[in-house]
């Protein structure tokens, strides 16, 4: 699903150089739930906007889903992202003038789909989530969790083959931060990739295995017990 | 799509109130200053017959003295002598022909308790009604014999009609003008070219005269000129037939030469009339007859002022200014929301896409502006008209105006959004998911 060989990105200021990425691989097959750990600035995030087609990087080669996607033009980058890629993001990144309903559907306008297929989508989404009977509510009138869940229907809507997701329980209380990985998980159980960055060891237990990076590069990779993974299949 | 973005422009806009309104003021504060101005601008370079303007022709001869151009540096009269009129009227080389001046008469009516009334008039031919197309609501121009014999009839404005009898068919009525009795026979719609192209040296932008008699009345009721009237030299003897004798110019002469075949016909026997005339002692100048049409003839005439052409350009230079404070303020607009942009880059619009949200925003911007600006050239226009006597008929705002108004509104708001709109788009969505 995700094929990343020999990366590196470096970002450049007049006075000096910083290698965010550097000879960074990494393999995630299909239907796979991975953790990337890291402390701060160990490049996590850098590899997670490049992952997901949000930043450009300086050498290596990127298959997504089969294609090649190291030298894919604006258009093309925005074109995938939209179709094949999920984002959840830790500050959840609701735009708080719409709806719940308006802001799952905000994908699905780049996408071309007509209006009833749009509104399918968005009610199954927001089904699957358990917010359906908030539609019409503004964020501001949601919890944290709540609105945590409505980006993640915003991600599924598009029926993405990959989802990345950057310290997606990072604001959120225990409770809801348990909501919403199990959520994660029942997600992963249907077949959708789930990429998850985060520097909490419980949540990256739950994952199938977890990545560790640190300055840029991938150190290890620790495969989580099968009867871990057996049993977040099972529960979702 | 653009429904969509309509949605999202408003929805934004209702967002940041204080912001919204600044920039809806600069837009329409810049285009209320260029309505007015460009309304004068407008009305004033008018062409009011436009569709015969390239046919009609004014007549200008240079039958001024020798020792001086009427006007520097070698410029003929603008209006012609009484004979010389008559002479080309009878010669009537071309299509139609109008010899015209303005006049005044005293009005009476058969109704006892009216008192006598000072009317604006017009003494003309028949051809006037022809060749300037003014509507007719009840009958119509008077006869050829009517010209040709004096007879005493009258057309009316439509205000005057009114003012006279009230809003009904007077035609076969009769008036009484410088006691004489007249015969209505036609009653105009309402009818008001502006500018007057037809006599621009009397009152430009002025009402057309309340009545219409034949020109060939000028004798037996020794009508006076009520306009412009210019001589060289004594006016001959003190009588009134040694003034319609003399070299003064107080008429216009109008011809309508439909090709540019006639025209150069028209401009030979010209020449070829003064250079007859030339023989008898007069034209002692050198031969420079003129014909200009209608649009040449205004801008012959200065019709429109210098002063109103420099406002237009100050106008826009201040709407420059108000653009360019727009610029700011979009720009600060549309970064406070860079967190929105990038969710919607991520999560697949492209920057084309994102391009024309932010277009349509700064077009609902410049509607927005550009109909308050409306409003506000339609106040400065009302400030025009209190300022400036008899500026009615060129400080008022007609439809053309408060569309070009939306228009350059909606083009000014869209080239100011062009950068800023620019400007985010393409700053990688990653910056703005760090700074959510």
């Amino acid at each position: 699903m995700l094929s990343m060989q020999s990366i590196s990105k470096i970002y450049r200021t007049d006075v000096v150089q910083t290698h965010a990425l550097r000879d960074f691989s990494l393999e995630v097959k299909e239907g796979e739930f991975v953790a990337v750990m890291g402390p701060s600035g160990s490049g996590k995030t850098t590899f997670l906007n490049i992952a997901g087609l949000l930043e450009s990087f300086d050498h290596g080669t990127y298959m997504l889903d089969g294609e090649d996607v190291s030298h894919l033009d604006d258009d093309g980058r925005s074109r995938i992202r939209n179709e094949r890629i999920g984002f959840i993001f830790q500050s959840f990144n609701l735009i708080p003038d719409l709806n719940v309903f308006d802001n799952v559907d905000v994908p699905l306008r780049y996408r071309g789909f007509n209006a009833a297929e749009r509104g399918r989508r968005i009610q199954e989404a927001l089904e699957v989530v358990g917010l359906a009977s908030r539609m019409k509510h503004l964020p501001s009138q949601l919890s944290g969790g709540q609105q945590q869940r409505v980006a993640i229907a915003r991600a599924l809507a598009g029926d993405p083959r990959i989802l990345f997701a950057d310290e997606p329980t990072g604001n959120l209380d225990s409770l809801m931060a348990r909501q919403v990985l199990d959520m994660l998980e029942g997600i992963n159980s249907k077949g959708t990739t789930i990429v998850m960055v985060t520097h909490d060891p419980e949540l990256a237990r739950r994952a199938h295995r977890s990545v560790h990076v640190l300055d840029g590069q991938v150190m290890d990779l620790k495969a989580v017990p099968d009867s871990k993974r057996d049993a977040a299949t099972a529960k979702a | 799509m653009f429904l969509y973005n309509l949605r999202l422009a408003f929805l934004s806009l209702k967002r940041d109130p204080i912001l919204t309104a600044l920039m809806i003021g600069a837009v329409a504060i810049g285009i209320g200053m260029s309505t007015t101005t460009l309304a004068v601008y407008h009305a004033m370079s008018n062409n009011p017959i436009e569709d015969k303007g390239n046919q009609l022709y004014a007549v200008q001869l240079d039958s001024w003295g020798a020792n001086q151009a009427y006007n520097d540096p070698d410029e003929p009269p603008t209006q012609v002598t009484f004979r010389d009129g008559q002479a080309l009227m009878k010669a009537a080389k071309a299509k139609d022909q109008n010899l015209t001046f303005t006049t005044s008469f005293t009005v009476q009516t058969d109704k006892p308790d009216m008192k006598p009334d000072l009317a604006q008039g017009r003494a003309t031919y028949r051809d006037f009604f022809a060749m300037f197309h003014p509507p007719f609501e009840y009958g119509g121009p008077w006869s050829k014999e009517a010209d040709d014999g004096a007879q005493q009839v009258a057309v009316l404005s439509h205000e005057y009609n009114e003012k006279l009898f009230g809003d009904v068919n007077s035609v076969g009525k009769e008036i009484v003008l410088n006691n004489r009795r007249f015969q209505i026979v036609g009653v105009l719609k309402h009818w008001a070219p502006s500018p007057k192209f037809y006599d621009l040296e009397n009152d430009q932008f002025g009402d057309p005269e309340d009545v219409f008699v034949p020109l060939n009345l000028v004798s037996p009721m020794q009508l006076h000129v009520n306009g412009n009237n210019s001589c060289w030299g004594p006016p001959g003897d003190n009588s009134f037939q040694g003034h319609l004798d003399s070299e003064c110019v107080w008429l216009q002469f109008w011809a309508e030469l439909p090709t540019t075949a006639d025209r150069d016909a028209y401009h030979d026997f010209l020449d070829g009339y003064v250079q007859e005339q030339k023989k008898l002692g007069r034209f002692p100048r050198p031969l420079n007859n003129r014909l200009n049409d209608v649009p040449q003839w205004l801008a012959y005439n200065h019709v429109v002022s210098k002063d109103s052409e420099a406002l237009v350009g100050l106008s826009f230079m201040f709407l420059a200014v108000c653009m360019l404070n727009t610029i700011g303020l979009i720009l600060a607009k549309f970064l406070r929301r860079s967190g929105e942009i990038g969710l919607r880059r991520a999560v697949g619009a492209s920057k084309a896409a994102l391009f024309r949200q932010y277009l349509v925003e700064t077009g609902v911007i410049g509607v927005s502006g550009g109909l308050l600006g409306v409003l506000l050239g339609w106040a400065g226009l009302i400030g025009v008209r209190h300022l400036i006597n008899d500026s009615d008929h060129y400080a008022h705002l007609d439809w053309t105006m408060v569309g070009v108004s939306l228009l350059l509104a909606i083009l000014a708001s869209m080239l100011a959004g062009l950068y800023p709109a620019w400007r985010v788009v393409r700053i990688p969505p990653a910056i703005y998911l760090k700074v959510q």
